[in-house]
């Protein structure tokens, strides 16, 4: 893999720059209200989330909604502006007079979204769909088209059937993987995929992320796995990042989080998952009650109004990624949490 | 269930068939649904979209538009309901039978509170007077687990959380003590920590109250949680039913068994998943014989021709397979 990514004429910081590193980033959205439509409030949607992707890997980022995780990804893509905080694109800053322009980094970096009807424009040929952007930074016309039928056969879909066709025409997960085809039509190095399997039928779903991992294979791609699906993202990430609230409360190494999650939130969350298992349902409640309003959140660590563990200094200061208090853990597996024995705790929820 | 049991059926669908005919097109939705159901029991019927899961129910309560085509016959304690006027339906729903969803928004009144429109269904049933009404639907409130239900009753849905509405309106359902409920995707909008709440919930009012259950979704993992029996559905056919441990862990149908390989589940990582190739038919063209056999590796020439027959082990599992009893010993 490294051999590969060395030759990549594109790789400009070499296999050991990460190819993505987020600082701080952080996005609150006013809140209006009252006679004057004075600002009332504020929506911390994402606050200060710092991370890496390295190249070639996955990393999945986990929460429920709410959490943040999405305008993580539209922040990245600066489809909106962060409040604050720096995205470093292969050691370039994005959008600063040193690093890459937006438009630049967009041509290496491209986003799947959920909803694979409402992202495909209804008048376009899935042809001119795909062909769409790699015509816009400046192909031409024939050589677009090549290109477009060339992916559509990569993702699965017949050029001779499905190129004229209209999305009206295909189902969800065709439509999905003319989605996939479309934002890799510029030979993007980072894909971010928002939920991008979420609407799809098991069975559909399970050919998508088959094809997934084939494409990030032949292609060298690095991907940014955005969803609610616990076990899908086990499946297809390497690192794993857990939200809370527009704060990341947990990252690390996909076993390490999966075998030995420290955070009580993040366990709380496994422990939710339906078991598959008739004989070993869940016979507790791991967490009572919904996630708070993200409108003014709890003070200090914001999990602690749920949390058993909760101790007067979880609300006086905000827990900051460490590694956790147990030495024998992966150093690279950080937890943003105050408590040893929270950490510790082993949750047995099935009977 | 054998038929021999003690106890007759709450709710016993035979035949029931629903087809869309429009100008030119005809759209073969549910093609023949037997199931019964005992008290106290939970059929989960697990489908992809499109496989009329949500059809067959929607039939059952007579909710489907004029143009749909229901036939067949549903006995609800004894007394068949399919075709009954709607004067008669509207008293059953809400009553005897009653229905949760998959978004509480469309299921609830925007302009009444919680508690009105609780005690407007009681009211409706029962014909008390609305002070009885509104005691007994606090009642329900607490039952259901929603905190402080004296001040939620008062409360208007926007004014609750997404779980909290969910728990209003399974409140809402409950009010008449229905001998079953009916109950299309109501996990599949939440999040897992809701989710999971949601189904114990269910599972304990079941155990209090004894309804029978319907639950329909396309949620392996949810239908591991909450049923007794579950039957596969597949362009409009029941493909297989069992118990929950039969179908979960010795699935017959080729169907059953490319859905469960293709659902990921812990521990999987670093395999290529086992995919069912193709996408579901058109239920506009559905082809003679088993609707599954353009998809299956197992299709033989007897699949695609007149009527697929039934299999049924000493256990009482079924499935609808030319080829479940090789496959099985296999």
């Amino acid at each position: 893999m490294s051999a590969a990514l060395q030759q990549d004429p594109r790789d400009r910081g070499g296999p050991a720059q990460p190819l993505l590193i987020v600082e701080n980033l952080t996005k609150h959205f006013p809140v209006r209200g009252g006679l004057l439509n004075r600002q009332v409030a504020t929506v911390q949607a994402v606050d200060e989330v710092s991370f890496s992707v390295r190249k070639g890997e996955t990393l999945g980022i986990v929460g429920e909604s709410g959490c943040g995780k999405s305008t993580t990804a539209r922040l990245l893509m600066r489809l909106m502006n962060p409040d604050a905080g720096s995205v470093v694109f292969d050691g370039d800053p994005v959008g600063e007079k040193r690093g890459i322009s937006v438009s630049d980094m967009r041509r290496q970096m491209q986003m799947v979204f959920q909803d694979s009807y409402t992202s495909l424009n209804p008048r376009m040929t899935m042809a001119e769909s795909i062909a769409y952007a790699p015509r816009m930074h400046g192909l031409g016309r024939k050589e677009a088209y090549d290109r477009a039928e060339n992916l559509l056969s990569r993702v699965g879909l017949n050029p001779r059937q499905y190129a004229r066709r209209y999305p009206h025409e295909l189902s969800g997960g065709q439509r999905q993987r003319v989605n996939i085809a479309r934002a890799l039509a510029l030979e993007p190095r980072l894909v971010i995929l928002d939920e991008a399997v979420a609407a799809l039928d098991k069975s559909v779903e399970a050919q998508v992320l088959n094809l997934l991992s084939d494409l990030k294979e032949s292609l060298n791609l690095t991907y940014l796995f955005i969803s609610h699906d616990l076990n899908v993202v086990e499946y297809m990430s390497d690192r794993v990042m857990v939200m809370y609230l527009g704060r990341v409360v947990e990252a690390g190494p996909v076993e390490s989080i999966y075998r030995h999650p420290r955070h009580p939130y993040t366990r709380a969350l496994f422990a939710s998952k339906p078991t598959l298992d008739p004989d070993r349902r869940t016979t507790e409640m791991p967490l009572t009650g919904d996630p708070p309003n993200p409108i003014n959140p709890p003070s200090g660590c914001r999990f602690r109004t749920r949390c058993a563990f909760a101790q007067p200094r979880c609300a006086e200061t905000l827990p900051l990624l460490a590694a956790p208090f147990d030495g024998d853990a992966d150093p690279s597996h950080v937890v943003a949490c105050h408590i040893p024995e929270a950490q510790a705790a082993v949750a047995v929820h099935h009977a | 269930m054998p038929d021999g049991t003690m106890q007759p059926p709450v709710l016993r669908v035979e035949d029931l068939t629903v087809r869309f005919t429009r100008r030119n097109t005809d759209v073969a939705a549910v093609n023949g649904v037997d199931f019964s159901l005992q008290a106290g029991e939970t059929l989960t019927i697990l489908g992809e979209s499109g496989s009329g899961k949500s059809v067959s129910l929607k039939a059952l309560m007579g909710l489907l538009p004029a143009y749909a085509g229901v036939s067949g016959k549903v006995w609800l304690n004894g007394k068949e309901i399919l075709g009954l006027p709607a004067a008669a339906l509207a008293k059953l729903r809400g009553g005897a039978v009653s229905m949760i969803f998959q978004e509480p928004m469309a299921a609830l009144d925007p302009v009444y509170t919680i508690g009105e429109q609780i005690a407007e269904t009681i009211v409706q049933h029962e014909g008390c007077d609305n002070r009885t009404a509104m005691k007994r639907a606090l009642g329900l409130l607490e039952q259901v687990k929603i905190p402080s239900a004296e001040r939620r009753l008062k409360n208007f849905p926007h004014e609750m959380s997404g779980g909290m509405r969910h728990r209003a309106m399974i409140a809402l359902a409950l009010a008449c003590k229905p001998s079953v409920l009916l109950a299309d995707e109501p996990t599949t909008a939440l999040d897992v920590t809701v989710q999971i709440q949601i189904l114990l919930l269910l599972r304990q009012l079941q155990a209090e109250l004894g309804m029978a259950i319907v639950f329909v979704t396309h949620d392996v993992g949810a239908a591991a949680e909450i049923s007794d029996r579950i039957a596969v559905m597949y362009a409009g056919r029941f493909v297989e039913t069992g118990t929950t441990r039969q179908v979960m862990r010795e699935p017959m149908h080729p169907y059953t068994q490319g859905l469960l390989s293709s659902t990921v589940h812990g521990g999987m990582r670093g395999r290529a998943l086992e995919t069912i190739p193709g996408s579901p038919p058109n239920l506009a063209e559905l082809p003679p014989g088993c609707a599954f056999a353009p998809r299956c590796r197992y299709a033989v020439d007897a699949c695609r021709q007149g009527d697929i027959p039934v299999v049924t082990t000493e256990t009482g599992a079924m499935a609808r397979c030319v080829r479940a009893e090789e496959l099985v010993e296999a």
